[in-house]
């Protein structure tokens, strides 16, 4: 039991410092990094974990920030009630996405959720909703602060937020993806057929696991709202879905932790490949995705799994009698 | 009414062409493309770029078209050609990867700023208001393509032989195709028509490097409802969406949540008759 949670728990108390050792902005990037690893863990649920690729996360985060921003702007709900809401309602869209989705195989289901990540945008300008979205203006909120008269300013507090959700949301996922319920979506990604020979449900636990992953991506995008305290329609543009899938590749699928790797990118290198171009930031995404798929298809946390393999591997050989 | 239905079929000629490309393109490699609409923007500027190098429209238009041909033909030996036994989620990753790096690359080399794209027509009136000059270009061209590539598939010899080569590469390459080949050839020319939609659609939305957004969307929609691997389905389809798109639009939901309609249109579709109007039934083997 300690054992399987050494790494994880050294992570989360190194993370626990971390705040007290970066500046504000610094702060805030590693805050959006954790709101990113939760999104792009959302997705490797579904797309690296269980086959179905979707192209249109973007949307379910959008839906999370949009139902988080106008319970607490127009029904004036406090953050911490917004955000399981914004959860159900996104586990909600997911399962009814999903369930037809559940049918469509391989490249269609890419097909569709391209066409709800292009449809997305436009859809929250439309008029008939403005009034509860703002509109292209959007909807602006208040920080929160921290509760209890805790001694924290309000970006770490963001901060301790966010790492909850994420310690939280990523143990329920390791727990999911190891017993029963994990092995049963890992088989329907390799063998549909032998999955459903040995009983498997797969059009229900396909539609279920779409909800779980659009209520990841959505809390994820209710984060966010809080994070930004701004909501607008270009907030979430059609190319947030493609980032997403940015960090999927680049962390890796199927791997839980690659997430935080792949979050790491689409946060930081446009920062950096902005001072050459606006255009940088796509190519160099474009270019290490095309260079993963050729020589790491697992991504960089699959490439260091297998270093870790082959060097125990040797060292297991070097001394036969050593636990390696 | 009659001026919503005739501009609509002149969008729908325009989604016919850019799903042509897409339905070129499966039925060679039995994928679709994501990057379609870039590519076609990214060919769109090259022309651009000629024109305003001096060449007269013609002229660029021909540059652009081989440019794009021979560009298309690269980019399959270049790129995809490694991942022809990839899993499926590699080869949408690529795509995806490819649609990055020409919206990057193209606001990279020209900027993200609206430029205007003449058309070779616009001196002409068609002496009235109810189809502009531009328009009927864009259905002509449009006949003139489907009619080609009709004869093309079903007369020639390369044509017959690409159709063979995308139905049953084993067969086709036991009596002597090149299947390779033909696969390279079919990118090629998916994106030459591409950019010949480019060309066209250019004039009516202005040129920025997202100008193919939407209409991809139409396009898959109707290459979709038509059919995904007939392209008589994919030009039907594309009339039906670009009509229906119209009407809609003027008199039903308005004009801002048209894009919506088309997703509906792609979940139906898919949902209700995967195969489209035209298309085969594929029954595959487990």
């Amino acid at each position: 039991m300690m054992r399987r949670y050494r790494w994880s728990g050294l992570a989360v108390a190194a993370a626990i410092m971390l705040p007290f050792l970066l500046s504000k902005f610094q702060t805030f990037q590693a805050t959006q990094i954790m709101v990113y690893a939760i999104a792009i863990l959302g997705l490797n649920l579904l797309t690296g974990y269980n086959g179905q690729i979707s192209l249109g996360h973007g949307a379910f985060y959008a839906i999370g920030a949009y139902v988080t921003a106008i319970l607490m702007d127009q029904a004036g709900a406090p953050y911490w009630a917004a955000i399981p809401v914004a959860a159900i309602i996104c586990f909600g869209v997911g399962f009814l996405f999903g369930f037809p989705a559940r049918r469509l195989g391989g490249h269609y289901l890419a097909l569709a959720t391209f066409a709800l990540a292009l449809a997305v945008p436009q859809l929250l300008k439309w008029r008939m909703i403005e009034h509860w979205t703002g509109g292209v203006q959007g909807v602006f909120l208040d920080k929160p602060g921290a509760p209890f008269g805790l001694p924290l300013n309000s970006d770490h507090w963001l901060y301790y937020l966010v790492l909850a959700h994420v310690v939280l949301l990523f143990w329920c996922a390791a727990n999911l993806l190891r017993g029963r319920i994990g092995r049963a979506i890992r088989a329907i990604r390799d063998q549909p057929v032998a999955a459903e020979t040995a009983g498997i449900d797969i059009a229900r636990t396909k539609a279920i696991v779409f909800g779980v992953s659009a209520t990841y991506t959505g809390i994820a995008g209710a984060l966010s709202a809080l994070v930004i305290q701004f909501v607008a329609p270009d907030s979430f543009p059609f190319f947030l879905s493609i980032y997403l899938v940015v960090g999927l590749v680049v962390g890796g699928a199927s791997s839980l932790w690659g997430a935080f790797l792949g979050a790491g990118f689409i946060t930081m290198v446009p920062n950096i490949a902005a001072e050459i171009s606006k255009g940088a930031t796509g190519l160099i995404y474009a270019v290490a995705m095309i260079a993963l798929m050729y020589w790491l298809p697992q991504g960089i946390s699959g490439g260091v799994q297998r270093l870790f393999v082959c060097v125990s591997r040797r060292r297991r050989t070097a001394h036969p009698s050593g636990e390696g | 009414m009659l001026h919503q239905l005739v501009s609509g079929l002149m969008t729908g000629a325009i989604y016919g062409i850019v799903a042509l490309s897409l339905v070129m393109i499966f039925n060679a490699t039995n994928h679709i493309n994501f990057a379609q609409g870039e590519m076609a923007m990214f060919s769109t500027y090259v022309a651009w770029m000629l024109i305003n190098a001096g060449l007269p429209y013609w002229a660029a238009f021909g540059a652009t078209v081989a440019l794009s041909f021979v560009g298309g033909m690269a980019l399959e030996r270049m790129v995809l050609r490694p991942f022809r036994d990839a899993p499926l989620l590699s080869i949408v990753v690529v795509f995806v990867a490819l649609l990055l790096a020409f919206n990057a690359l193209a606001g990279w080399i020209w900027g993200y700023v609206l430029k205007k794209f003449p058309s070779p027509v616009s001196q002409f009136s068609t002496g009235t208001s109810l189809i502009g000059a531009h328009e009927l270009f864009v259905v002509a061209v449009t006949v003139l393509m489907l009619t080609v590539l009709f004869l093309f598939f079903r007369f020639t010899r390369l044509g017959l032989s690409m159709r063979a080569a995308a139905q049953n590469p084993v067969s086709a390459r036991l009596v002597g195709i090149r299947v390779g080949r033909m696969l390279t050839l079919g990118w090629g020319l998916a994106a030459a028509i591409g950019a010949i939609a480019g060309m066209l659609v250019a004039p009516i939305v202005f040129l920025d490097p997202d100008m193919m957004g939407g209409i991809l969307l139409y396009a898959f929609a109707s290459a979709l409802l038509g059919g995904i691997d007939s392209p008589a389905g994919a030009v039907l389809g594309g009339l039906i969406v670009g009509v229906g798109e119209n009407l809609l639009g003027a008199y039903v939901v308005g004009n801002d949540i048209k894009l919506t309609v088309a997703l509906i249109v792609v979940i139906s579709v898919l949902i209700v008759r995967p195969r489209g109007i035209l298309g085969r039934i594929t029954v595959r083997r487990v």
